[in-house]
């Protein structure tokens, strides 16, 4: 912001290097404090908590990069994980089957919000508003505003933990893994993915080389609410229940995880791993300060701080060029 | 760079109050940590520790109903090494399988002021009886009306949870209408009942869901709320309409600003309950277990006190200078 | 949306084909183009040659920017025939005029400015790797892109030294040279340009004349619309002096002075004032 400022070269890299360094210093910081912190068990645990948010800050990376914002992607993973759950138990149908129509829903949400975005030109901020409501009304209609439980097994398999030496590890934080490593390649490697980083960076000039915008919007918009479906998958999973309150605080959750991880809210630049870095960040603090019996309050006052530096760092960097 | 520098400086500053290891470690999980009704139920828990040479921590989630921050606070607080956790639960069904890990994990699990749904997914269930409490209210207001024909608005908390179903049918049963019984988690209805809207124990969401009754039925003569936040909002709804002198408001809960409503004649009665107690009850359940490793079981209740502005004829109940003695929040 | 390079093994082709110099490569005849009352195109004529550049000059509101959108096929004409290489062309979008081998540089920099050069000349037509992962997972060639990226601003005789940079890390002159490279590289007839040193200093400006003097030296002939005179006479081989909607005159800048060439295009020198020599 300050010329102050970008006389340090250093503070220009922080949009890049930040996020690695706060997360460094927050495990050094821990670990000097607490002796249960340093601890593959710990790690692993970090991990599942950070799963749900992890898988939905996909999307919502997707969409940011391309300078859109999503708030519905809570509730769209909440109405996913009912629905998945509740087919189960309720119809009898097959986990796999039930597992599928949430994730059909959730796309389908997905696609919706890049058709209004798209064909009648509304600005995302205001489509994913109204989606959220939707969402979250069709979520209370259908489950009564009941929680759904007792569970078939299937639907809760991936909260499992499987053993690495003596750390348990759950197969979601596998999944939430894997799921990264795809779409880091599909945004780096494939052609789909540089289209979705150019729609962010320059609209115009996107569409005026060739590319057909829209249909990079529509497709961005799809992938994430396919990513808010594996989001719910996680969501059941890890809490065994299909819960219709679930997701309300997911969506500032997500763009809180993007923003450490350094991408930018204008669009066409950062990296869906500084996603991961950033959620991590937030699951490390959590994690952290509650091992050390800090008051949860002291989380939220400091991923505040961390969400203003990163997005100061955004700016300045941004300034520079 | 700067941050890092900044973060670990107040993180240090905190850390000051880290406790030895060897003291029994209890958890705390409440709804959220901004309700007066928690914060003061962590501050009697505190106080307790203190008292008990026990370390305790403490965790909530983002907002009423947020299932997944409480299930994130059991596994850290294992994680901490924590054996006794006690939890008010936001979501009474959806943490059932959490706590049950907890409990498989030898961690003994005390609900406080709310049951999960089923009660015995926790070791034991420190609360008030919020059906009495109900009770209590709906008895005071049967004999305020003294024989009128009540038009009554019910502003509850929210659909599926037990709390605001067992003071709303507890209320229901003591002004003598026909209710569902304590173990219910629906709302009852009857004619008297001219409107019933969900209030989430807020303060303006109480005021306007008694707006919108009042244009439905302009005739109210008594109002039953979840808590004293949502009374406040319905006596400022009836005061903007004019309506305030001929309607009986009743609540739960008893805190300082509602014991002072009370006096102020704005509500005419509420039931008062002790969370300093229940938790303070609950942090010596947890050192308890650790010295002898004997668990708490079973339902204790904490007691409900009726505080009315005005003692009624055949109506048990105390003054709200007995209530400012034992209130919770700012006196 | 890459299916014409798809199906195109060698990418940034010269120009497919080299008809001798002075032949005709894009012609209109009696293009008309009205908004309402307003007739922004009315029976405009154009031709553009082989291995030429040709300046289009003309007043503001004279018509000659929605000359060129139907060029390039940003705007439909109502009436009259665009023909490129003899045969009459309908262009419906500016796509179509880029599959028919016109490429435009746009005024207002079209390049995505955090992405690397390399990226942003391969921009929309990213070139993938063979089999399935190119056509089943659509995944970018990344070292032959870089490569060819390389070869092709050397022959441009563009000095970047990385085309790994983001475009954002350029001076304006050197994006111009990008986003002209671009044009270049994919342009099989013909490549116009748009004010492309309107936002340059003086310098950056030069550069960038020259980089369109290579471009038409390697036989792309190439429209430049300017109101930078100086650049106009020291580039242009012929004039094409739009007035009132039309073309007024086609001028040889190596006869006519530049004060008579403002002022053809003024309208204070009428056409047949103009002494025969100095028409091209």
């Amino acid at each position: 912001m300050t010329p102050f400022l970008e006389r340090f070269p250093l503070v220009r890299h922080i949009g890049t290097l930040g996020p690695l360094i706060a997360l460094l210093g927050a495990c050094l910081f821990f670990a000097s404090q607490s002796p249960r912190f340093l601890s593959g068990q710990n790690f692993s645990l970090i991990l599942q908590q950070v799963m749900v948010v992890g898988v939905l800050g996909i999307g919502q990376t997707l969409i940011i990069l391309t300078a859109g914002i999503d708030l519905s992607c809570g509730m769209v993973m909440a109405l996913g994980a009912v629905l998945m759950s509740k087919l189960a138990v309720d119809t009898g149908i097959s986990v796999p089957l039930a597992i599928l129509c949430g994730l059909a829903a959730t796309t389908l949400f997905g696609v919706i919000n890049g058709l209004l975005v798209t064909k009648v030109n509304l600005p995302p901020f205001i489509v994913t508003l109204g989606t959220l409501n939707i969402a979250f009304a069709i979520n209370q209609i259908y489950s009564g505003a009941q929680t759904v439980t007792d569970l078939p097994d299937g639907l809760t398999a991936l909260g499992n933990t499987f053993s690495l030496g003596d750390v348990a590890i759950s197969y979601g934080s596998i999944l939430m893994l894997l799921a990264y490593a795809a779409s880091w390649f599909l945004l780096r490697e494939t052609a789909p993915g540089r289209h979705a980083y150019a729609v962010g960076n320059n609209p115009e000039a996107a569409r005026l080389t060739g590319i057909a915008t829209k249909r990079v919007l529509l497709f961005v918009y799809g992938l994430a609410g396919l990513s808010y479906g594996v989001a719910a998958m996680l969501s059941v999973a890890r809490t065994g229940v299909g819960d219709p309150q679930a997701g309300q605080t997911e969506n500032l959750d997500t763009i809180t995880a993007v923003v450490l991880g350094g991408t930018s809210l204008f669009g066409g630049r950062g990296s869906v791993l500084g996603t991961l870095v950033g959620a991590v960040i937030v699951g490390v603090f959590r994690n952290g300060l509650t091992l050390m019996g800090v008051s949860s309050v002291y989380q939220i006052l400091i991923t505040g701080i961390l969400v203003i530096l990163a997005v100061t760092a955004d700016q300045v960097s941004r300034k520079g060029r | 760079m700067n941050s890092r520098i900044s973060l670990v400086a107040l993180a240090a500053t905190l850390s000051l109050t880290a406790a030895a290891a060897d003291q029994p470690i209890i958890g705390l999980i409440t709804k959220t940590d901004t309700n007066p009704f928690f914060v003061k139920m962590k501050e009697g828990a505190a106080a307790e520790a203190k008292k008990l040479g026990a370390k305790l921590m403490s965790a909530a989630g983002k907002q009423d109903g947020d299932n997944a921050g409480q299930v994130t606070a059991i596994e850290n607080m294992m994680a901490a090494g924590a054996k006794t956790i006690l939890i008010t639960p936001s979501d009474a069904k959806a943490i059932v399988p959490t706590i049950k890990k907890a409990r498989d994990a030898g961690v003994l699990v005390i609900a406080l002021d709310s049951p999960t749904d089923p009660v015995e997914a926790v070791d034991a269930l420190f609360a008030t009886d919020n059906y009495k409490a109900g009770q209590l209210i709906g008895q005071y207001a049967k004999t305020a009306l003294g024989g009128k024909p009540a038009r009554i608005v019910t502003l509850d908390l929210f659909p599926g949870h037990p709390v605001g179903a067992q003071r709303h049918n507890g209320f229901m049963s003591g002004f003598g209408l026909k209710a569902a019984d304590a173990k219910s988690n629906d709302l009852s209805t009857a004619p008297e009942i001219v409107c019933a809207a969900d209030s989430y124990g807020d303060q303006s969401k109480g005021q306007a869901a008694m707006e919108s009754c009042l244009q439905k039925s302009p005739d109210v003569n008594l109002v039953y709320t979840i808590n004293e936040p949502a009374a406040a909002g319905a006596y400022k709804a009836l005061k903007s309409a004019g309506k305030e002198k001929g309607v009986v408001i009743v609540s739960v809960d008893g805190g300082c600003q509602g014991i002072r409503d009370t006096a102020a004649g704005k509500i005419q009665a509420t039931s008062q309950q002790y969370p300093l107690k229940m938790a303070a009850m609950g942090v010596a359940a947890g050192v308890e277990y650790a010295k002898t490793g004997k668990k708490a079981s079973g339902y204790v209740d904490t007691g409900v006190t009726l505080i009315a502005g005005k003692p009624l004829a055949g109506v048990e109940s105390k003054d709200t200078k007995v209530g400012m003695e034992l209130c919770w929040g700012k006196k | 949306m890459n299916a014409e390079f798809d199906n195109n093994p060698g990418h940034m082709p010269p120009p497919d084909h080299l008809p001798p110099p002075g032949s005709p490569v894009l012609q209109a005849r009696g293009l008309v183009k009205r908004y309402g009352r307003v007739t922004a195109i009315d029976g405009a004529d154009f031709d553009l040659r082989s291995g030429e550049i040709l300046a289009v000059i003309g007043d503001n509101g004279a018509g000659k920017s929605s000359l060129i959108k139907a060029l390039s096929g940003a705007v439909v004409p109502d009436e009259g025939e665009i023909l490129l290489d003899g045969k009459p062309v309908a262009f419906r979008s500016p796509m179509d005029a880029r599959k028919a081998g016109i490429e435009t540089v746009y005024q207002d920099l079209a390049v995505a400015p955090a992405m690397t050069i390399a990226e942003n000349l391969f921009l929309g037509r990213e070139l993938l790797r063979p089999g399935m992962l190119g056509t089943l997972l659509r995944c970018l060639d990344k070292p032959r892109m870089l490569a060819e990226a390389t070869a092709h601003m050397q022959s441009l005789k563009i000095g970047i030294r990385s085309m790994k940079q983001a475009v954002e890390t350029l001076s304006g002159g050197q994006r111009q040279g990008v986003a002209v490279a671009r044009s270049a590289a994919f342009a099989r007839h013909v490549v116009i340009m748009d004010e492309p040193t309107a936002a340059l200093g003086v310098k950056e400006g030069n550069m960038v004349l020259e980089l369109i003097r290579r471009v038409r030296d390697r036989g792309l002939p190439v429209i430049l619309i300017s109101h930078n005179m100086p650049h106009v006479f020291e580039i242009a081989d012929r004039i094409h002096v739009h007035r009132m909607g039309k073309r007024a005159a086609v001028l040889n800048p190596r006869r006519i002075s530049m004060n008579d060439a403002v002022a053809v295009m003024t309208g204070a020198l009428a056409v047949e004032d103009i002494p025969p020599e100095c028409h091209a």
